[in-house]
């Protein structure tokens, strides 16, 4: 067993856990910090793979910007175990069963195909900030220009819906 | 590395995802789930990617296999313009229910 297969089952077993770990914990806290875990897991798999410029845009958007959005709106809203919903347990073994059922259909039909493609690990420049930059800025300009007007409306969209309404009961 | 994989474990993560899903009843939760599925594909997509550079015909030219790492680029974008509406959004319904539970969302129902 090789030195990359040891870090790939370790990253792995740190991402499959931590997940687990985020939809089973009680205190919506928790599950937002192993989230967290399981993005850093993630940002592991992509420097692994030499994908560097998106292991740190992983991190950066993902751990850094998005998850504290989540955690400033779950400490907002004063969430924590108590206040928990009550679950149906028979809509909850429905639910593990329907996805275990769709994840074991997926896996029979893949362990099917004996085709053997290798993947490139720690080798390969098409990762690097500069062949994605050159890109990105050559081939995808018009996209990536869009993208900034989908954040302008996205800005003003979450503005408009989070804006307190003054409601006239009276009118 | 075996493409197989990486397939099966964004397979494993996504069907977490689908599982959280459909068991939590918080919607912030349910939101993260979301965000754990579009991962889960994003790591897909990078493999996909690192096997599309081996092949001979790619070889030539970086720019080629970098495309499907442009597109998580532009998933990534998305998602973050979608988390801070979603979770206007929730904020919004916590305001007016007093609750995340999305079970109290059953206003179409009747």
């Amino acid at each position: 067993m090789s030195i990359i297969q040891i870090i790939f089952l370790l990253l792995s077993v740190m991402a499959v856990g931590s997940a687990l770990m985020m939809i089973t914990s009680k205190n919506p806290v928790n599950s937002v910090l192993w989230l967290i875990v399981v993005f850093f897991a993630i940002s592991g798999h992509y420097i692994l793979l030499n994908a560097q410029f998106l292991a740190i845009v992983n991190i950066i958007v993902y751990a850094g910007a998005i998850m504290v959005l989540f955690l400033f709106v779950v400490m907002l809203m004063n969430l924590n175990a108590e206040s928990e919903p009550v679950k149906n347990r028979r809509l909850q073994l429905i639910g593990v069963t329907s996805g275990g059922a769709l994840m074991l259909i997926i896996v029979s039909a893949i362990s099917k195909i004996d085709v053997e493609q290798l993947v490139q690990i720690n080798a390969g420049d098409s990762g690097l900030i500069k062949v994605l930059g050159m890109n990105l800025f050559k081939n995808y300009v018009l996209p990536f220009e869009i993208s900034s007007v989908l954040f302008l409306s996205a800005m003003i969209g979450a503005v408009v819906i989070g804006k307190k309404e003054e409601i006239d009961i009276k009118k | 590395m075996d493409i197989k994989a990486y397939i099966i474990l964004s397979l494993v993560l996504f069907t977490i995802g689908i599982i959280g899903v459909l068991v939590r009843r918080n919607a912030i939760i349910i939101f993260m789930c979301v965000e754990l599925m579009l991962n889960a594909v994003n790591l897909l997509l990078v493999a996909f990617s690192k096997m599309h550079a081996l092949s001979s015909a790619v070889k030539a030219s970086a720019n080629f296999a970098s495309d499907a790492q442009i597109f998580v680029f532009f998933i990534m974008v998305v998602a973050a313009a979608e988390v801070s509406v979603g979770l206007a959004i929730i904020v919004m319904m916590y305001r007016n229910v007093h609750t995340v539970d999305v079970n109290f969302l059953n206003r179409l129902k009747n």
